[in-house]
């Protein structure tokens, strides 16, 4: 009875002229349309599928009513919902013969359905049937489906058909078998190889749109073997040309502008086609720079086009002219009030600074703005182009310096990396590692780097190298098995390599991956284990050491991404204690402070004892000195603690130069066994330090430097790396401090081998230094600038505003400020914006699509014909509005904008 | 592959039309959905039209209550693509007439019809809106 009501409403409606839908399924989508919840809708779609389980299997239901079933179905997935239970009615509907029903019912398995459901085989046969249907629209829909639904194995059964239609009269039938073969493409390279001329012929048809379609084929093509397509270039240039001068017809202008989105993709080719490439690059300058200039500019999609020139300018072969142009837009892009023209601005930028760096300086107001914008999205993308920015010039510095780079210089550059900006926004610090990998990664194979350079990069590659999981472990090894055999002479970076192996391999084990290690890398550690260098030897066996062991050995000692955390020195070495009291119970001397047995420590002795030091770590075949009281001093004062040394070399043999490749026996106690160390002294981040009796040591190093700062300031030039680097100490204690803290941590972290920067910092030393010297290192600090100080020249790029009187030794501090404190501010911002959902609908399109860029380019109005011609259509909306409610569809006050015209 | 997925989703975050370019299990759509119908929604309009989510941009777009959201490659140019969706409200509206929510929600099929002449294996391979409605206007007269 009721069904028969609805027929009736169902033929009055066909019979009025409505939507031809039933009531019911108006009143579903009335329902639907109003629910005010998730919940509600949630109840509403449960009761539609159960009265779908029972209605779609009823028989004789008439064709209609059951593509009406089907689009319900659609709606009952749409809506988060397994409708499964009907997939096979909209295979059934794919059989029938009727047009609509048949693309109802492709529609509806596209939708429901992936290529290897076991359904699929009932509609390939169909889909060959269709194929060769003499309705162009039946082959139409038939193609929409194969575009969706055939898989690898299924291609061979409608590729004949799919490539005869290539040849078809009707040329939507041309573009959508163009579409066909770029899927198979994607599916199955080999299955299309022997097809790929077709590709090239189609750009050529005499349909614009089989011409335009074809372009996403051949863009694919030419990414993945841009040689193959270089005769092309010429094609390409003069189809833009024609394009960028109208001579397609009307239809494909979009505001007034000829074709744009074929012309972005015409654009995206010839970029690739031109990168790297002078050749191909000069046959397109014409072209693109006439866009440049004749591109409408106040409009979206003309902003849209001048990005993509940009895009392309800044992957070709450069050109002055161009990049000038190009600039110029960005400019114009940065200064918009429009955010989205800002982030297209952001994005251009970091792309053009690769070719031409000065055009970073013209904008970095506007970037500083972009940074402290509230728009979290902006801001992000920001981000991302000062860590590229700052690599690269860090990359720059390196690259150009060489060797005279300070390695301190490098230390703070590997903190800045692992610690990121201080912040706990974890997304932009592991963007700039990746940026930091990436960029590296590329670098690696240039020859002669310098070697503070390939110590970092070794470093941050073992570090980081995989773990945003873009690059294997075996690539990453790889790259720096081929580090170390091409600068075989340079030990330091061996020794950096090896440990950045060890730490890839450790990352490996401790994910539970299965550890693939090359033949090369196996050789390298056969290599080094029988090395000259003690250094190289210890950690070779070490890295040996390391690949045996089980996961949770692995997680406890070599934790992942724990560069960063504190390590706790006990300086009294109180877990000795049960020991100790077990040795005097058993009539043991007790121990005797140094001082008590020798008295203060002359610093002379320190001095002498610091030139003394071999410049060398290798084996020493001469005769060690004769002791002197002040290394007796040095050397830890319970016997026990020495005994377990991996390596007993002598104190004095350490080169403080060469931290990172002298091994500090102590560190190698406390690692393997679980012990903490802790520098009470010594302060966390940058900042003024807090000498204290404590941190005796420290002050005692600085304070060394000092006496020996006066005596070569003139030596710097010499290239004396060790005085210079003492000088540099001298007149920067806390930075020195901070950052010997840092690449202490650098060397402790993760690994049972502790290579030192500083040996004075990290050593409990019981000698209490002379009261006086504490003081020497503050005006000092003061009052010297540093000679060669890449961090601020960075400074310089990166924030003007900054107070000169700042510098000295707090600039590091304010640098790292740059990047600590905007993002915060920008936070709370952002969480005190109104989250205003109730903006007014009426006039979004000038809103968002216009006006913002008008404003900028003052009185230009907005061109955009549709809306102007448009205007709100009130019969229309009427006439609309009482069909609905003649069908019974009412808005109600909870959902009115049902009815609101799209367009406003 | 530039397109990955096109959604229509109201001010109340209910979808009103979804199609995916690559394919993803029921719960990973409802899932997906739902975080970026989350993100979108809570943005306002001084903020840049382009949200990163995943290894996805979303580009999106207001009309009255309706919201396109296109999620696209890191390659895509999302101005571009901001400008797509406004070219596929105005071939509704051509099609429609004073296009509403509730147009596309009694003609779903309809609105799906024009996607699949407009973007194929996730690129716009049509902008005519001629071309686009063609079909769609051939079988409203068949039928």
């Amino acid at each position: 009875m009721e069904q028969l009501k609805t027929i009736g409403r169902e033929l009055a409606m066909g019979s009025q002229g409505g939507f031809g839908q039933s009531k019911e399924f108006l009143d579903l989508v009335k329902s639907i349309g109003e629910a005010r919840s998730k919940a509600e809708e949630d109840r509403i779609v449960l009761r539609e599928i159960e009265s779908l389980k029972r209605r779609i299997v009823e028989p004789g239901i008439p064709k209609r009513k059951m593509k009406e079933y089907i689009i319900r179905l659609v709606y009952v997935e749409m809506l988060g919902h397994d409708a499964s239970f009907g997939y096979i009615h909209a295979v059934k509907m794919t059989h029938d013969d009727n047009l609509v029903l048949k693309r109802t019912g492709y529609l509806a398995v596209t939708l429901f359905l992936n290529e290897d459901h076991d359904l699929i085989i009932l509609i390939v046969n169909t889909i060959q049937k269709d194929l060769k249907s003499d309705n162009y629209l039946i082959v139409c829909a038939a193609l929409n489906a194969v575009c969706k639904l055939i898989n690898e194995e299924t291609i061979p059964a409608v590729l004949p058909q799919v490539v005869e239609l290539l040849g078809h009269s009707k040329e939507a039938v041309r573009k959508k078998a163009i579409m066909a073969l770029h899927r198979f493409y994607h599916k199955s390279p080999s299955s299309i190889s022997h097809l790929l001329s077709n590709f090239r012929k189609k750009l050529c048809d005499s349909d614009p749109g089989v011409m335009g379609a074809t372009l996403c084929p051949l863009f694919d093509l030419i990414t993945n073997d841009a040689n193959s397509y270089k005769d092309l270039v010429v094609s390409f240039v003069s189809i833009l040309k024609q394009v960028a001068e109208h001579r397609l017809p009307k239809a494909y202008d979009y505001h007034q502008l000829p074709a744009p989105f074929i012309q972005i993709r015409l654009l995206k080719i010839l970029a690739l086609l031109g990168s790297g490439d002078k050749q191909a690059s000069e046959h397109m300058y014409t072209v693109v720079g006439d866009i440049f200039r004749k591109c409408d500019s106040s409009s979206n999609i003309g902003n849209a086009v001048l990005y993509e020139c940009i895009c392309c300018v800044s992957s070709i072969h450069p050109n002055p002219k161009l990049l000038e142009a190009a600039a110029d837009v960005i400019a114009r892009f940065l200064k918009s009030d429009s955010h989205n023209l800002k982030y297209m601005g952001i994005d251009a930028l970091g792309r053009l600074i690769k070719l031409s760096p000065e055009i970073a300086e013209q904008h970095q107001l506007a970037v500083i703005d972009c940074l402290e914008d509230p728009d979290d999205t902006l801001k992000r993308k920001t981000f991302e182009l000062l860590n590229h920015w700052f690599i690269q010039t860090m990359n720059k510095v390196f690259e150009h310096a060489g060797d005279l780079v300070n390695i301190k210089v490098a230390h703070n550059l590997m903190r800045l990396i692992a610690e990121g900006f201080g912040e706990d926004d974890d997304t932009a610090d592991s963007q700039l590692r990746s940026s930091a990998v990436e960029s590296y990664l590329h670098i690696i194979g240039e020859p002669k780097l310098p070697s503070v350079f390939l110590q970092v990069i070794c470093w941050v590659l073992g570090e980081y190298g995989t773990a945003d999981g873009k690059f294997s472990a075996s690539y990453i090894t790889g790259k720096l098995c081929d580090v170390a055999e091409s600068y075989s002479s340079d030990e330091t970076v061996k020794g950096y390599a090896v440990t950045a192996l060890m730490k890839i391999y450790a990352f490996e084990i401790a994910a539970g991956r299965k550890l693939d290690i090359l033949p090369e890398c196996q050789s390298l550690i056969e290599e080094l284990s029988a090395s000259h260098s003690t250094d190289l030897q210890q950690r070779a066996y070490e890295l040996q050491a390391v690949i045996g062991l089980d996961v949770r050995a692995i997680g406890s000692i070599m934790p992942s991404d724990a560069s960063c955390e504190d390590i706790e020195v006990d300086k009294s070495l109180s877990f000795l204690n049960g020991y100790v009291e077990k040795s005097l119970e058993k009539g043991a001397q007790p121990y005797i402070p140094e001082n008590e047995r020798f008295g203060m420590v002359n610093i002379s002795n320190f001095r002498n004892q610091d030139q003394l030091e071999v410049t060398s770590h290798g084996l020493r075949f001469e005769a060690y000195e004769l002791p002197k009281p002040s290394v007796q001093s040095r050397t830890p004062p319970i016997s026990v603690a020495s005994s377990t040394e991996l390596v007993p070399v002598p104190e004095p043999s350490y080169y403080r130069e060469t931290p990172q490749t002298a091994p500090v026996p102590s560190s190698s106690d406390t690692g393997p066994s679980g012990l903490k160390l802790r520098l009470d002294g010594v302060q966390k981040k940058w900042g003024r330090p807090t000498y204290s009796s404590s941190s005796a040591s420290t002050s005692n190093s600085s304070s060394l430097k000092v006496v020996n700062g006066v005596t070569q300031v003139d030596g710097v030039s010499s290239g004396n790396s060790k005085t210079h680097e003492t000088s540099y100490d001298s007149r920067r204690p806390q930075v020195a401090k901070a950052s010997s803290h840092a690449s202490e941590r650098f060397h402790t972290s993760k690994s049972t081998t502790i290579y030192s920067a500083d040996n004075a910092v990290e050593k409990p030393n019981l000698v209490q230094p002379p009261p006086d010297l504490l003081d020497l290192g503050e005006p000092i600090v003061a009052t010297s600038a540093p000679s060669v100080d890449p961090f601020r020249q960075l400074e310089g790029l990166l924030d003007s505003t900054q107070d000169p009187g700042t510098f000295g030794g707090t600039k590091a501090p304010d640098f790292m400020a740059l990047y600590a404190e905007t993002p915060a501010g920008g936070r709370s911002a952002g969480v005190a914006l109104p989250l205003s959902l109730n903006r007014d609908g009426d006039n979004l399109i000038p809103g968002l699509s216009n006006a913002s860029s008008n404003t900028v380019h003052g009185g230009t109005t907005v061109t955009n014909p549709s809306q102007i011609s448009k205007g709100p259509n009130v019969k229309e909306a009427l006439e609309k509005d009482a069909l609905v409610r003649q069908m019974g569809v009412t808005p109600s006050g909870q959902n009115p904008n049902l009815f609101k015209d799209l367009f406003g | 592959m530039g397109i990955r997925f096109i959604l229509m989703v109201n001010k109340q975050g209910q979808t009103r039309l979804a199609q995916y370019y690559e394919w993803l299990t029921l719960e990973e759509r409802r899932a997906l959905e739902g975080e970026i119908v989350r993100k979108c929604l809570a943005r306002n309009d001084q903020q840049c039209s382009f949200v990163e989510h995943r290894n996805y941009k979303i580009v999106y777009r207001r009309y009255a209550s309706l919201f396109f959201l296109v999620g696209v490659d890191n390659d895509e140019n999302e101005l571009a693509i901001l400008e797509f969706i406004h070219l596929l409200v105005e071939t509704m509206d051509r099609h429609f007439g004073n296009v509403c929510e509730l147009d596309i929600m009694f003609h779903l099929e309809k609105a799906h019809f024009m996607l699949e002449e407009m973007v194929m294996n996730g690129c716009i391979v049509e902008t005519s809106k001629a071309n686009i409605l063609s079909p769609i206007q051939l079988m409203d007269k068949t039928s």
